[in-house]
């Protein structure tokens, strides 16, 4: 399996990059890491999986400039069923725009008619429950924007525990075939073991058992209790 | 003028009030009293009287550290200080220590104030309070919750402070050394170090593109993260030439030399980690600045140590014992600490007690900042074992493994209580306790539990 990590330079916020850095331990893969100053792999070769990870303000907008010219090309490969894991305020590139408290906008991919506002002085954090399928997903948000619209997407998780793209929807992150969108941030993938198998076999990676899975298991199984319980608030 | 003079007297006479109570039961201070006058007169902090001098505090670590060392000195060479060292370091805490140093007419009974101020309030604090002077220790990444990036907090200082602030600024920060670039500026930095690396080798470095053109950056040496001195292949960016350089450290004599604009100077070493390296070359700068001789400065210097509450040793029944802070939820910091206790001379055992929200069965904590962590510096063959202590102990397994730390070498405890099940104590194998500022307490439990142990092996001989 090939994965491409979209600039791991700028994009590289609240530990995400471990997601790929897990799936090189769990199953035989080679890691491309494409810098803002390179060409992206997917351009020249065919990868099985693209990922990018939560990053700073400033750097949404060079990603923005890096793949407005490859647009064409990613929506060809969301449509073909490429794998995307797109997590924090990265799958936000891939909406229409970001808009700014002043109301300014940074353009954006306009490959999903979803759009984000930024509130720079109220960040959300909260714990996050939901399902996929029939798993149970845990995780974790902290983030400045919420995204809305999305008529042409469908949400990745059913939310249970937490806010939605945004406070008043049902369902949390953007699914379009295979293109994987979450604001959930973190080692998501060593956090939901069920989730992480998933993924891997859609990208042609199946494995019988993940690296260290009884005891990734057992923080999971820990982690569900406690966030099942009514009571329970983020520390 | 009249609703600040009523906040004033409201907000005294409850200080009044609260020193008292805080007096019969033992607690600290509370911001409280400026939170009050905040909430009658919002625009108090500009009203309310000052000393001539204003010195502001900030950076992601080390804050604390450096303006206690300011405040400290200044008082010891006969200023009177105005500080929030008693209080919190919010808007709140900084109207507190500024109420506390007027009289009823709101004349200023300070000379100087040395102001810690947290990153989130600088929009809060500075359109009021104008620094003469703001000392930054670094702006490295801090609580996911709080601060995602320091691009953030940068941006949060460079529309709050004023122009007319005389900066002081870590020269080996490419980030926080760009802040208001128009106003007058000092800096201070390190020059080569033992230890330095020539690249990057932290999970986070915030500064690996140029700033200007997104070229990747070339680092001549690093410390941590992106502090050390980097230039820009392609614009020519570079760290900046240090005022306050430390040019030579004499661990024999503790001592260290700072070269500054009137020739080398020589200071007593308070600490070699270098985060305290720099937060006393923060302080020498700005005092520098303030006008406290070199002389003065390092007579005060020899007087002070960094806070025990951090950093202590003890050798418990002949088995050293070491605790250090490791700020949770905070990855440079922990990282820091990790990089300095591997580097150190000895076999180890090492607890962890990083975990923020210890047994509070309603909530639970953000782990994220694990994966922010470098737990690989903590795969060395010096480090014979590895305890983790808490209900998030599963989780800093999984982290563990992950980093390659073979699972043979890790034990986990939910209590500390149970510690001594799976610490091995015994000579020639030092412990170090690296626990969360809010677990000093489980570094007291541990340390009773390891004296009662030895105490209990020496009456058995």
């Amino acid at each position: 399996m090939k994965i491409e990590v979209l600039f791991p330079d700028v994009a590289n916020l609240y530990g995400d990059l471990y997601n790929v850095k897990y799936l090189a331990q769990c199953a035989d893969c080679e890691v491309i890491n494409t810098g803002l100053n390179d060409a992206p792999a997917f351009l020249s070769e065919k990868v099985d999986m693209i990922c990018m990870s939560p990053m700073p303000e400033f750097a949404q907008e060079l990603a923005v400039k890096k793949l407005a010219p490859y647009k064409d090309r990613l929506k060809k490969l969301i449509a073909d069923g490429t794998v995307f894991f797109v997590t924090g305020n990265a799958l936000e590139i891939f909406g229409q725009y970001i808009e700014n408290e002043d109301k300014s906008r940074v353009e954006c991919l306009g490959l999903f008619d979803t759009y984000a506002k930024r509130d720079m002085l109220n960040r959300y954090n909260a714990l996050f429950l939901g399902e996929f399928g029939e798993m149970k997903i845990a995780g974790f948000k902290a983030q400045f924007s919420h995204s809305y619209g999305g008529d042409n997407t469908d949400r990745l998780f059913k939310r249970i525990k937490g806010a939605g793209l945004n406070p008043d929807d049902d369902g949390e992150g953007i699914r379009v075939n295979n293109f994987f969108g979450t604001y959930l941030i973190g080692p998501l993938l060593v956090m939901n073991p069920d989730f992480t198998k998933y993924l891997l076999k859609l990208a042609g990676a199946e494995v019988k058992s993940l690296r260290f899975e009884a005891e990734i298991r057992s923080a999971y199984e820990q982690r569900l209790k406690e966030f099942e319980k009514p009571d329970i608030e983020l520390a | 003028m009249l609703k600040f003079y009523f906040a004033l007297w409201v907000s005294k006479f409850s200080s009044l009030i609260f020193r008292i109570l805080a007096k019969v039961s033992s607690r600290k201070g509370t911001n409280l009293p400026g939170q009050i006058a905040l909430n009658i007169c919002p625009d108090f902090l500009t009203k309310v009287g000052k000393p001539e001098k204003i010195i502001a505090v900030t950076g992601t670590n080390g804050k604390t550290t450096t303006a206690n060392f300011v405040s400290n000195i200044l008082e010891d060479n006969g200023k009177r200080v105005i500080n929030n060292r008693a209080g919190s370091n919010i808007a709140s805490g900084i109207a507190t220590a500024l109420l506390s140093g007027v009289g009823l007419r709101n004349k200023t009974k300070g000379d100087v104030a040395v102001l810690e101020v947290d990153e989130r309030s600088a929009p809060r604090v500075f359109p009021y309070v104008h620094p003469d002077y703001f000392v930054i220790t670094n702006l490295l990444r801090d609580t996911t919750n709080r601060e995602p990036h320091p691009h953030f907090v940068f941006e949060l200082f460079d529309k709050s402070l004023p122009d007319t602030t005389l900066m002081v600024l870590n020269g080996d920060d490419i980030l926080a050394s760009r802040l208001k670039k128009d106003n007058k500026r000092l800096y201070y930095g390190i020059e080569s170090l033992d230890g330095d690396r020539d690249s990057s080798f932290n999970i986070i470095n915030d500064m690996r593109v140029c700033p200007e053109c997104h070229t990747p950056l070339e680092f001549s040496h690093v410390r941590y993260n992106h502090i050390g001195k980097v230039k820009c292949p392609s614009c020519g960016l570079c760290s900046p030439e240090a005022d306050f350089d430390l040019k030579a450290i004499d661990l024999k004599d503790r001592k260290i030399t700072v070269r500054e604009s009137d020739g080398d100077k020589t200071y007593p070493l308070i600490s070699e980690s270098s985060f305290h390296l720099y937060d006393e070359l923060a302080a020498i700068a700005v005092l520098r600045a303030y006008g406290l001789s070199s002389d003065e400065v390092a007579a005060s210097f020899s007087k002070l140590k960094v806070l025990e509450s951090r950093y202590r040793e003890d050798v418990i029944g002949g088995v050293k014992v070491v605790a250090h802070m490791a700020k949770g939820q905070t990855a440079p910091a922990c990282s820091v600490v990790f990089d300095h206790v591997r580097g150190l001379e000895g076999k180890k055992e090492i607890v962890l007690a990083i975990e923020d929200a210890h047994k509070n069965i309603h909530s639970s904590e953000n782990m994220a900042f694990l994966y922010d962590t470098d737990f690989e510096f903590l795969n060395d063959d010096d480090i014979e074992r590895i305890v983790v202590v808490g209900v998030r102990a599963k989780d800093i397994l999984c982290r563990l493994l992950i980093a390659g730390i073979p699972a043979e070498k890790i034990a986990t405890v939910e209590s500390e209580d149970d510690i001594l099940d799976v610490l091995e104590l015994r000579e020639g194998l030092d412990v170090y306790i690296l626990y969360e500022v809010y677990q000093i307490v489980i570094y007291n439990k541990i340390k009773a539990l390891i004296e009662r142990a030895m105490e209990g092996k020496a009456d058995e001989n």
